[in-house]
């Protein structure tokens, strides 16, 4: 059974796994080359999940708790788009982040900064018909790691994606315009094509902001193309 | 139709649980699914040999019948309703994972070849800027996995054994380690 698959990457458009600027690539990265393999029915189904998993205030970070987390209110939307620029619809996003001060509720986080009684830093949607979705929540700070000496990560969110198989499956960071953190992040300049680095950064957008309550962001996400014909390798 | 440049992949870092973890599924094969139930456990290491702590696997994989849970498989087979075929699971803190499914029948292959059971593997941790692929196949599926296609591509047969995970005697449970480095280094799939 030949079946239509998706597109390969353009070089330099997605990070290789070795990049020795982010240490901890170094011992978990694969030496040897990967094996090409054709895609099959295999690789292009994968899981789909409606809305009964996810609940109605699961898009909003600021609720759940029994006052309101610090910080800076922002909305943030967008649409998750397929290679061709058509929406994916029904997909599952989920979020999650530090806090306002640069602290994510973990055990293995020890930065010296505040934890948040009234933020746990994790969310999820379903996108529309049209490809929106849509969060609440408080623009996460910076933080400090040991990756160099005074290392800092550029503020960001991490976002997961399904899409239609298991091949647009994709898990990225947003980050925010303007961050003078972002020339030093090596997670960040990981990819050496600038067109597509600056995907993975989010517009202010004054149409999405809400008035007397939070600042809004677009922030709109390009899902792994689909070739037109059935191919082999 | 213009082509859009897809985002690029990010590592999960050392955090992903708090976004993750509420879709953690080590049992795929809750209910009323058809067919074996196996577990499948192993440990993933990193280029030291140290155990990987904070590693996550997802995978998929077609029903007892060979059938996928998705509009796009068409085949002409009886669907399970029970299984969606899919699982998360995260690695604990000896680097273990541990889950149990039922086994997955075979699927078509390219042209007119069939693959031999299989589940397909996507593994996701700090250190990693994009998740990588990988395949399960099994022991006890000889014959089949001579004639697989994918297995195929894999010349050395040393390589080729990191993508079969071994049945140990007299139960149902197979043993499935991902080296990431080193003379074992599991064979990642380019797909």
């Amino acid at each position: 059974m030949d079946v239509v698959g998706y597109r390969r990457n353009q070089p330099g458009t997605q990070p290789e796994y070795l990049h020795p600027a982010y240490g901890s690539s170094v011992k978990r990265s694969p030496t040897k080359k990967l094996v090409l393999v054709p895609h099959t029915l295999t690789e292009i189904t994968g899981p789909v999940y409606g809305h009964e998993r996810v609940g109605a205030d699961d898009n909003d970070l600021t609720k759940g708790h029994a006052g309101q987390p610090i910080g800076e209110r922002i909305v943030l939307t967008g649409r998750v788009l397929d290679g061709d620029g058509r929406p994916v619809p029904n997909t599952l996003v989920e979020l999650w982040q530090c806090n306002a001060t640069g602290r994510y509720l973990h055990d293995n986080d020890q930065h010296d900064a505040p934890i948040d009684p009234n933020f746990t830093g994790a969310g999820r949607c379903i996108t529309a018909a049209d490809g929106t979705y849509r969060f609440v929540t408080i623009k996460p700070g910076a933080y400090p790691w040991r990756n160099h000496p005074n290392a800092w990560r550029p503020a960001h969110l991490h976002f997961s994606l399904f899409g239609p198989s298991f091949l647009t499956r994709l898990v990225t960071q947003m980050y925010f315009p303007g961050d003078p953190l972002l020339p030093f992040d090596p997670i960040f300049n990981c990819v050496t094509d600038a067109r597509a680095r600056e995907r993975m950064i989010s517009t202010f957008d004054l149409d999405s902001t809400v008035p007397e309550f939070a600042l809004g962001y677009r922030f709109d996400i390009v899902l792994r193309g689909r070739d037109a014909t059935p191919m082999g390798m | 139709m213009s082509k859009l440049l897809p985002t690029p992949s990010q590592t999960v870092g050392p955090y992903y649980s708090i976004g993750l973890n509420w879709l953690i599924t080590n049992d795929l094969a809750a209910g009323a699914t058809a067919g074996e139930r196996i577990v499948i456990t192993g440990r993933v290491t990193d280029g030291d040999g140290a155990p990987i702590p904070d590693a996550v696997l997802e995978v998929w994989q077609a029903d007892a019948h060979g059938r996928y849970a998705h509009a796009e498989d068409r085949q002409d087979k009886p669907k399970d309703a029970s299984f969606t075929g899919y699982g998360r699971i995260g690695t604990d803190k000896d680097g273990v994972f541990r889950f149990t499914t039922v086994k997955p029948g075979a699927v078509p292959g390219p042209g007119n070849s069939l693959q031999a059971p299989h589940i397909l593997v996507a593994l996701f941790m700090r250190g990693l800027l994009k998740h990588l692929y990988t395949r399960i196949y099994f022991s006890d599926e000889t014959a089949a996995n001579a004639a697989d296609p994918v297995l195929g591509l894999v010349d050395d047969p040393a390589r080729r054994a990191t993508l079969i995970a071994q049945r140990a005697n007299g139960t149902a449970e197979y043993r499935w380690d991902i080296a990431m480095q080193g003379d074992k280094e599991t064979v990642f799939l380019d797909c």
